[in-house]
C-alpha cells in the first residue's frame, strides 16, 4: 500500500442557485496518476480550485502529507507542492516563454538561468520550448508545453492536469503521456481531469467520478470498461443518434482556393481552402484548436470577406457579401463562442432570435421589429429543441451551456439553411443533450441542408460525418470518406504533414 | 467580506432607485462642502433645489429657465446616450455644440437683412450640419484609421473653441458694432430670431426638438432594428458583427446623429437665448450633458428628467451664487460629484451584493 | 542663426520646460494603462496637483514642498477613481471623465483666493561643467531640478517595467488579469498603486504648470493637457522612452507656435492656438493607421474575479 499524498475530506462548495460540490472525499496516493472524472457541471473544476487554493471551501477539509491542507490562494498551494496547467491557458501572449514561466514561479531565478533551466528542463522530458519566443506565436501544443514546464520547475509532489488533451493531435497525445508515466515513475503524483474514458484507461490507476458535484463512485479503469465508466458518469443510458443512408444531392457550396489574413492579433491565416460540399452531406473538420477553425467559420458566416468566386453558393458568387445577405440566400452558421459571439448574455432569448432570425424569418417592417412574430419564433425554438428556460424573456447568458447551444442551433436550423456551418456543436455540452444536437445536424442533412461540422472531437465527427478533413495552420487537409478512416490516418492530417510527427518524436 | 455577483439583466428596481440615491449622497456631500465654504448648507440646498421653482419671488423668471437651459441638455444628452450604448464614446459634444452654432449663425448673417420665411429652416439644416460635420472627423478617423475617437472628439473642442474666437472677431464679426467682437444680435433679425413659441414658457424652438429626440430616441431604442444594433453592438460586440451590422456604419450613425443634435443645440442657442456669436459663447452643455446622459441612464426617459434636474442645479447655483455669494465653482463640482456617485452606485444595479457569502 | 526672430538655443530650452508637465503626466498613465486601466481621469488631476501645489507653495514659500503635496493630492483624488472602477466595477470612461469634471471644479473653488498671486519657483539648477559648455550647456544643463526628475522617473519606469520583477507582475495583470489571477496575484491592489502612481505623476505635472512654466493660478490652467498626455501615450506606443519623445515633439510645437505669435507672423494666433492640438490628433492617425502595438490586452476590460 503507496502513502495517502492528499486526503480529501467532506469538501462542499455551494454557489447561489447550485451546489458544486457536496461532500466530496478521496485520496490521493503517492506516485499514482488520477482521474477525476466526469461530465460538463458535474463540479471537476470547482474541486481543483479548491485544492489550489482558488476557491474556498464551505466546509471539509484537506491532508497534504499528514498535514492540514486548506490553501488561502494559489501561492500558497504551489509552496506546499501543488501544481496546476489548466485548461483554458493561463498565459501571457504578448510576453516570452521565460517570463510566462517566471510569473508562475514564486522564487523566479535571474532570466539567464532560467533560461537555461528551461531547455535543460523540457529537453529532459520530451518537451523540447524556445525560452524567448513571445507565447502568443505558438501553436496550442506548444503552450501547453510551457504550463507544463513551469509546473515541473517547481517540482511538485502533485501536480493538477484539467483536461489537457483537448489541445492535442493523437501523436502530441503520446509524447504527453510519455512525460507523464516518466513523472509517474518519479514519484510525483497526478490528478488528472478528463471525460474522455479510452485516455483514462490507457494512463491512469484510479479514478474517482462525479456527478451533479458528488462523488458516485471510484474503479479501476484498467479492469472497467468504457461504457461503465460512461454509465457511472451519466447516470442512465442515451439514444445514440441515428446515421440513416441518404441520397447526396448536387454540389451546393464549393470554396475556391480560399485565403484570408486573420483580424486578431495572434490569428491563424487561411491558406488556399478548396472543398466541396453536397446537399444532403454532412462534411466533418477536425483539427487542434487555434489552427484556423475560427477564421473559416468567418469566412464563410460573411464576418470576414474575401475574393468574390472564392465562395460559390448554389451557383452564386458569395465572397464579397456579408452575413445579413448570406442568410438571405441561406447560408447560415453558429460560431464557437456561444456567450458573446453567438449570442448576447445579457439580452432575452427573444432578442437573441433576432440576431440571426431578422431576414429569414421576415421579423422586420420596414425597419420595425416585430416583437409578437420574434416571441413566436423563439417559442417555436424552444419547443423543438426542448430548450430548459423559463421563458423567451431569460436572459441567454443565465441559460446552462448545453441548453444555450440547443438554442443557438436551433435558432438557425429552424430558419431551413441550404448550408448550415457550425464550429464545435456539443463542446462543454452535456452528453444527453450532445446526443440530441447531433441528432438534429443528422436531421437537417436529410432534408437536404448541406453542413459542416467543426470541431475538436474526432468521435463526434466520426459518428456523424460523411466525408471527413484536417485543418493545420490555416490549410485544410485531403477530404477522405469517414467510413475508410483509421486513427492513425487522422492524426497525420490533423498534424499538417510529417513535419509536425518528427518534431514531436526528436 | 462582501461578495458582488454580476446580475444578467439589471435590476429595474435598482435602475430607477439609483439615480434618486445619487442626488441624495451628491445634497448631503455638496451640503458639507458648503458648510466647509462657511455657507449654511440646508439653506443652500433649498435655493439650488427648491426655490427656483416653488419661490414665489423667482419661480416667475426661474421656470421659463428651466427649460431653456434643459433644452440643449436634453436635445445633446439624446444623441450621446445612443453612442454610449453602443460603446462609441463621442465625448467632444462641446465642439460641436460651437460648430452647430457657427454654422446656423452663419447662415443667417450672410442673408442679412433679408426676410424670409425659409430662412429660420435653413438655420436648423446648417446647424445640424455643422454639428454632423465635426463628429465626422472623428468618426472617419475611427473607421479609417482605428484612431481612438474618444481623444479625437475632445481634441476637436479645443479646436472648436479657437475657430469661435477667430469667427467672433472676424467673419462673424458685427460690422456695426464699434470693433467689439461677437456678431450681431440675432434676437433682432426676426426672420432668424428663435423665439419663444409660446410667451414666458422658455418653449422655444430647441426645447420642442428636445422632446421630439426624446420620443423619436424612445421608438428607435425599444423597436427599431437600427436601436436594436446599437444596443447589441454595446452588449456584445462580437455578435453585432455575426448578426450582420457593420461597424463602420455604426460609428457614423452614432457620432453623426450625436454631432447632429449637438449642432442643433448650438444653433437653436445662438439664435435663440444667446443671440450671438461671442468669445465666450459656449458654456460647457456638451460636458454637463455626459452627466445627463448617464444620471438618465441611457434610456431618453430617463434623460428627459436627468436634463431638468441639471438645469435645475444650474438656475439654483446662480440663485444661490446671488443670495449667498456661493462661488460658481462649486455648482461644477457639485456636478462632477453627482456623476461619481451615479457611477458608485451602479455596482447595485449591475451587481448583486451578498454580505457574509462565504463561510 | 535666428529664423522668424526665434533662438534655437532658447527653443530648445523652453521646449523642455514646456514638455515636462506633459511628460510626467503621460508616465504616470502609461504605468496605468501598462496594468490594464484607462483612467481619462489626467485632466482633473494635473489641475488639482496645480492649484493645491500652488497654495501649498505659497503659503510655505517652498516651492519642494508644493511639488510634494501637489503628489499627494494628484494621488488622492485617483484613489476616488480606483475605489470606483475596481472595487465598485464603474465604467472606466465615464469614470475618468467624471473624475475631471470633479477635478476642475474643486480647483476652481479652491483656487479663487489665489487669483493674480504669483508663487515662488524653483531655482534653476546650473549642472557643474555640462552647464558650462557652449551652446548645450545653456540648452540642456540649467534647467530647474524638476525637468531632470521627470527623466529620471521616465528612466525608472522604463527600467522596472522591463528588469524588474514588479514591472513583470504589472505587465502581466495588464495583458490577462484573469490569468494572472489564477496564478495567484493581487490584480486590484496592484492596478490600485498603479492608479495611484498615475495619480501622483499627474499631480505632479500640474504643479509644474503652476508653479514654474506659468508660475501664477488661473482657472482651468492645464487647458487640455491631460488629455494630450493621453493622447502621448497611445503616440509612445506604452513605451516609457517614447513618452519622452512624444512630449519634446509636443512641446517643441508649443513653444515653436507661441514664438510665431509673439514674432507676429501672418497667421492669426487663433489658428497658432490650435495647431498642437490638430497636430496631435494628425500623428494619432498615424500612430493608429500602422495598428496600435503594444496596446495592453485587457486595457479597459474590467475585471471581476468568479470566485
Amino acid at each position: 500500500m503507496k502513502d495517502i499524498l492528499l486526503d480529501i475530506n467532506g469538501l462542499t462548495k455551494a454557489y447561489p442557485g447550485v451546489v458544486a460540490n457536496n461532500n466530496v472525499s478521496f485520496q490521493i496516493l503517492c506516485g499514482e496518476v488520477h482521474a477525476l472524472l466526469g461530465e460538463n457541471g458535474a463540479g471537476k473544476s470547482t474541486l481543483v480550485k479548491m485544492i489550489y487554493g482558488l476557491v474556498k471551501p464551505d466546509s471539509g477539509s484537506m491532508t497534504f502529507q499528514d498535514q492540514q491542507f486548506m490553501p488561502a490562494s494559489p501561492n500558497a498551494a504551489r509552496g506546499t507542492g501543488v501544481a496546476m496547467v489548466f485548461q483554458h491557458f493561463s498565459l501571457f501572449d504578448a510576453l516570452s516563454v521565460a517570463e510566462n514561466i517566471a510569473l508562475g514561479m514564486d522564487d523566479a531565478p535571474k532570466s539567464r538561468d532560467l533560461a537555461k533551466n528551461i531547455r535543460q528542463v523540457s529537453n529532459a522530458y520530451g518537451l523540447p520550448l524556445e525560452p524567448n519566443r513571445i507565447v502568443g506565436t505558438l501553436s496550442a501544443g506548444e503552450r501547453q508545453r510551457v504550463e507544463i514546464i513551469r509546473c515541473l520547475l517547481q517540482n511538485p509532489k502533485l501536480l493538477i492536469m484539467d483536461e489537457p488533451t483537448s489541445v492535442l493531435t493523437p501523436q502530441e497525445v503520446e509524447v504527453l503521456f510519455k512525460t507523464l508515466r516518466q513523472l509517474k515513475s518519479e514519484g510525483t503524483s497526478i490528478l488528472y481531469i478528463s471525460h474522455k474514458l479510452e485516455e483514462i484507461r490507457a494512463l491512469c490507476d484510479t479514478a474517482t467520478i462525479l456527478r451533479h458535484g458528488e462523488k458516485v463512485d471510484t474503479c479501476i479503469p484498467a479492469t472497467t470498461t468504457a461504457r461503465e465508466m460512461a454509465e457511472m458518469m451519466v447516470g442512465a443510458s442515451f439514444a445514440n443518434p441515428i446515421k440513416a443512408n441518404r441520397e447526396m444531392g448536387d454540389t451546393i457550396l464549393s470554396l475556391k482556393n480560399v485565403s484570408a489574413s486573420s483580424a486578431e492579433a495572434f490569428g491563424t491565416s487561411l491558406q488556399g481552402i478548396s472543398l466541396d460540399l453536397k446537399e444532403g452531406e454532412i462534411l466533418g473538420i477536425g483539427g487542434v484548436a487555434g489552427n484556423g477553425q475560427d477564421e473559416l467559420l468567418a469566412t464563410l458566416s460573411g464576418e470576414m470577406t474575401v475574393a468574390s468566386d472564392m465562395i460559390i453558393l448554389d451557383g452564386q458568387a458569395i465572397g464579397k457579401q456579408g452575413p445579413t445577405a448570406r442568410r438571405k440566400i441561406g447560408l447560415l452558421s453558429a460560431p464557437e463562442e456561444r456567450l458573446g459571439h453567438a449570442a448576447a448574455p445579457a439580452m432575452s432569448l427573444r432578442e437573441n432570435t433576432v440576431i440571426t432570425a431578422a431576414e429569414r424569418k421576415s421579423l422586420l417592417n420596414n425597419g420595425f421589429i416585430d416583437w409578437t412574430a420574434a416571441d413566436q419564433y423563439t417559442q417555436d425554438i424552444i419547443a423543438d429543441f426542448d430548450v430548459r428556460t423559463l421563458g423567451t424573456h431569460t436572459p441567454a447568458g443565465s441559460l446552462s451551456g448545453g441548453n444555450l447551444q440547443k438554442f443557438v442551433v436551433g435558432r438557425e436550423v429552424l430558419q431551413n439553411p441550404k448550408v448550415f456551418v457550425v464550429n464545435q456543436p456539443t463542446w462543454g455540452v452535456d452528453a444527453a443533450a450532445a446526443a440530441s444536437i447531433r441528432q438534429k445536424l443528422l436531421d437537417l442533412a436529410d432534408n437536404g441542408a448541406g453542413v459542416i461540422v467543426i470541431s475538436q472531437d474526432l468521435d463526434e465527427l466520426l459518428e456523424i460525418s460523411n466525408r471527413f478533413c484536417a485543418i493545420n495552420e490555416g490549410r485544410l487537409s485531403k477530404i477522405v470518406p469517414t467510413a475508410t478512416l483509421e486513427m492513425d490516418q487522422i492524426g497525420l492530417m490533423m498534424g499538417g504533414a510529417t513535419a509536425e510527427q518528427e518534431g514531436a518524436d526528436a | 467580506m462582501i461578495h458582488f455577483e454580476k446580475r444578467l439583466n439589471p435590476s429595474r428596481i435598482t435602475t430607477v432607485v439609483t439615480p434618486i440615491i445619487a442626488v441624495i449622497l451628491t445634497m448631503i456631500a455638496g451640503g458639507i462642502m458648503f458648510a466647509a465654504l462657511g455657507k449654511p448648507p440646508l439653506e443652500a440646498i433649498r435655493i439650488i433645489f427648491w426655490d427656483p421653482l416653488f419661490d414665489p419671488n423667482f419661480a416667475s423668471y426661474s421656470r421659463p429657465q428651466l427649460l431653456v437651459k434643459a433644452g440643449p441638455l436634453i436635445l445633446i444628452a439624446i444623441g450621446l446616450s445612443i453612442g454610449f450604448k453602443a460603446g462609441i464614446w463621442n465625448i467632444g459634444a462641446e465642439g460641436q455644440y460651437i460648430m452647430g452654432a457657427v454654422f446656423g449663425a452663419a447662415v443667417a448673417l450672410a442673408a442679412y437683412p433679408a426676410d424670409s420665411v425659409l430662412l429660420f429652416p435653413a438655420m436648423v439644416v446648417s446647424g445640424a450640419c455643422g454639428g454632423w460635420l465635426w463628429a465626422m472627423i472623428p468618426a472617419i478617423l475611427r473607421t479609417k484609421f482605428n484612431t481612438n475617437e474618444i481623444l479625437v472628439s475632445l481634441m476637436l473642442v479645443y479646436v472648436a473653441e479657437s475657430i469661435l474666437a477667430s469667427v467672433a472677431q472676424g467673419l462673424l464679426k458685427n460690422p456695426e458694432g464699434y470693433g467689439f467682437p461677437g456678431s450681431r444680435n440675432l434676437q433682432q433679425y426676426p426672420s432668424a430670431f428663435n423665439a419663444e413659441v409660446i410667451a414666458n414658457s422658455g418653449m422655444h424652438w430647441g426645447v420642442i426638438s428636445a422632446f421630439i429626440a426624446v420620443i423619436c430616441a424612445y421608438v428607435m431604442m425599444t423597436r427599431h432594428i437600427r436601436g436594436f444594433e446599437v444596443r447589441l453592438m454595446g452588449e456584445a460586440p462580437k455578435a453585432a458583427r455575426f448578426s450582420g451590422t457593420s461597424t463602420t456604419r455604426l460609428v457614423v450613425f452614432c457620432l453623426g446623429i450625436s454631432g447632429a443634435l449637438a449642432g442643433l443645440a448650438g444653433m437653436f442657442e445662438v439664435s435663440g437665448p444667446s443671440g450671438q456669436i461671442t468669445i465666450d459663447f459656449n458654456s460647457g452643455y456638451g460636458f454637463t450633458a455626459i452627466i445627463v446622459a448617464f444620471l438618465g441612464r441611457l434610456h431618453p426617459i430617463g434623460i428627459l428628467l436627468a436634463g431638468l434636474l441639471m438645469a435645475l442645479t444650474y438656475i439654483g447655483g446662480e440663485l444661490a451664487q446671488l443670495m449667498l455669494g456661493l462661488p460658481g465653482a462649486s455648482i461644477q463640482l457639485f456636478q462632477g460629484m453627482l456623476l461619481l456617485f451615479l457611477l458608485a452606485t451602479d455596482i447595485f444595479t449591475n451587481y448583486r451584493i451578498r454580505i457574509g457569502g462565504a463561510k | 542663426m535666428d529664423f522668424l526672430g526665434i533662438n534655437p538655443v532658447l527653443l530648445i530650452a523652453s521646449l523642455m520646460v514646456s514638455a515636462t508637465p506633459i511628460l510626467l503626466a503621460a508616465i504616470g498613465e502609461t504605468v496605468v494603462e501598462k496594468s490594464g486601466v484607462l483612467n481619462l481621469g489626467v485632466e482633473g488631476m494635473m489641475i488639482v496637483g496645480a492649484v493645491v501645489g500652488f497654495i501649498t507653495a505659497v503659503n510655505t514659500e517652498n516651492p519642494a514642498i508644493g511639488f510634494v503635496t501637489a503628489a499627494i493630492a494628484g494621488a488622492l483624488l485617483s484613489t476616488i477613481f480606483a475605489t470606483l472602477v475596481l472595487h465598485l466595477k464603474s465604467n472606466q470612461v465615464a469614470t475618468g471623465l467624471g473624475l475631471t469634471l470633479v477635478g476642475l471644479g474643486i480647483s476652481a473653488l479652491l483656487g479663487k483666493p489665489y487669483e493674480g498671486i504669483k508663487s515662488p519657483t524653483l531655482q534653476s539648477l546650473d549642472i557643474p561643467i555640462l552647464a558650462d559648455i557652449p551652446i548645450f550647456g545653456r540648452m540642456l544643463f540649467s534647467h530647474d531640478a524638476m525637468v531632470y526628475v521627470s527623466i529620471l522617473i521616465v528612466g525608472l519606469v522604463w527600467y522596472t517595467l522591463k528588469y524588474t520583477r514588479a514591472g513583470l507582475v504589472l505587465r502581466a495583470v495588464g495583458e490577462n488579469h484573469d490569468a494572472a489571477h489564477a496564478l495567484g496575484y493581487k490584480v486590484i491592489r496592484i492596478r490600485f498603486l498603479a492608479i495611484m502612481f498615475g495619480g501622483a505623476c499627474s499631480g505632479l505635472g500640474g504643479a509644474y504648470i503652476s508653479l514654474v512654466r506659468v508660475p501664477q493660478w488661473t482657472e482651468g490652467m492645464t487647458a487640455g493637457a491631460g488629455w494630450i498626455a493621453l493622447a502621448i501615450v497611445v503616440f509612445a506606443s506604452w513605451k516609457p522612452w517614447r513618452t519622452l519623445i512624444g512630449a519634446y515633439l509636443f512641446g517643441g510645437i508649443t513653444v515653436l507656435q507661441l514664438n510665431l505669435q509673439a514674432a507676429g507672423v501672418a497667421i492669426p494666433v487663433e489658428y497658432l492656438s490650435m495647431s498642437p492640438f490638430l497636430i496631435t490628433i494628425a500623428v494619432l492617425v498615424i500612430i493608429s493607421a500602422r495598428g496600435n502595438q503594444g496596446a495592453p490586452a485587457s486595457l479597459g476590460r474590467p475585471f471581476h474575479a468568479s470566485n
